[in-house]
């Protein structure tokens, strides 16, 4: 009896496929699965922040954060990751108004905020280094490299996704899938800026206190 | 512009919308670089208000930026996300803790 319940009688002009709604749940379920993805990073970064927090005195003599860290810096490199979420929130709106020069135009300055971000990082890598902090120098250190470096490699993915969706969108248009896919990558690129505001608040304000 | 078509959990924003997402972000950043950057208040103080900061900072990202809110489109969405927390929780505060007792216990918690 119950199953009764559970038949839905086709539409009149059934053709053995379904058609616009199948699409649309095509997308709500890989937007969905790219978020559970994104849960699933968030305990890669909680294992690493874990690490970190337990490692934070460990300098075996060594240098310390209050030697290296200039706040100066990392405002800077911050201030470029938030813009660069808000203009990845201006190529999105783009691209819902199918404005294929407006999604373009913001996705690059996306893309050249990321860049820079990536750059002063590994500057701010190499300087620590040569200073004397590297990897190897203590355990802080270590899980200084690996929580960061973590961060910058999302980053850097990111901006690869961002390449490869541009060349998809210029050979086929905004279509219901690369909408799709900018709408994964949008979340992708939000998600980094979140880790950010929590690697910034606990590794680099909290170190220098 | 239209904020209610939903796409399986992802809203649409506006611009209107990214635009206080970035003041509030803005603002949320510059409070505690400055409370750090001029020391103004004691340690402890500080401390609260930058973990207070940041709390409210991921808040208004996931709200204006990635358009969470509390419609039944998006309660998988927001399930997940709990439950993430709560792992999260989890491993941090359980990792210090243990690691702290250990610490303790082998007498090199100083």
């Amino acid at each position: 009896m119950a199953t009764t319940d559970m038949t839905i009688a086709p539409e009149a002009d059934y053709d053995g496929f379904v058609k616009e709604e199948h699409h649309h749940d095509y997308a709500g379920d890989t937007l969905l699965g790219f978020w559970i993805y994104i849960m699933s990073d968030c305990i890669l970064f909680a294992t690493l922040f874990a690490t970190y927090a337990v490692l934070g005195t460990g300098f075996a003599g060594g240098l310390t954060p209050k030697d290296l860290f200039d706040l100066n810096f990392v405002a800077v490199e911050t201030a470029l990751l938030l813009f660069s979420s808000f203009t990845f929130g201006m190529a999105m709106l783009g691209a819902q108004a199918k404005d294929e020069s407006r999604l373009f135009k913001w996705l690059g300055v996306t893309f050249l905020l990321g860049l820079a971000f990536l750059c002063m990082e590994m500057y701010e890598f190499y300087h620590f280094s040569s200073e004397g902090a590297d990897p190897t120098t203590s355990a802080y250190w270590s899980a200084f490299y690996a929580l960061v470096a973590t961060h910058g490699l999302h980053v850097f993915a990111g901006m690869c996704w961002m390449i490869i969706l541009v060349v998809h969108i210029k050979r086929d248009g905004i279509t219901e899938e690369n909408h799709t896919r900018l709408a994964c990558l949008s979340l992708f690129w939000h998600f980094l800026d979140i880790i950010w505001i929590c690697v910034f608040s606990m590794v680099y304000l909290m170190g220098v206190m | 512009m239209s904020t209610s078509k939903t796409h399986g959990g992802a809203a649409h924003g506006s611009v209107k919308e990214y635009v206080w997402g970035l003041i509030w972000s803005v603002i949320l950043t510059a409070i505690p670089f400055g409370l750090v950057m001029s020391g103004a208040l004691d340690s402890g103080l500080t401390l609260v208000i930058i973990l207070l900061c940041a709390i409210a900072q991921i808040f208004v990202q996931l709200v204006f930026f990635l358009h969470m809110n509390t419609s039944s489109e998006q309660s998988w969405n927001v399930v997940s996300g709990v439950f993430i927390v709560l792992i999260t929780l989890i491993v941090v505060l359980g990792s210090i803790w243990i690691m702290q007792h250990l610490n303790h216990n082998m007498l090199m918690g100083h």
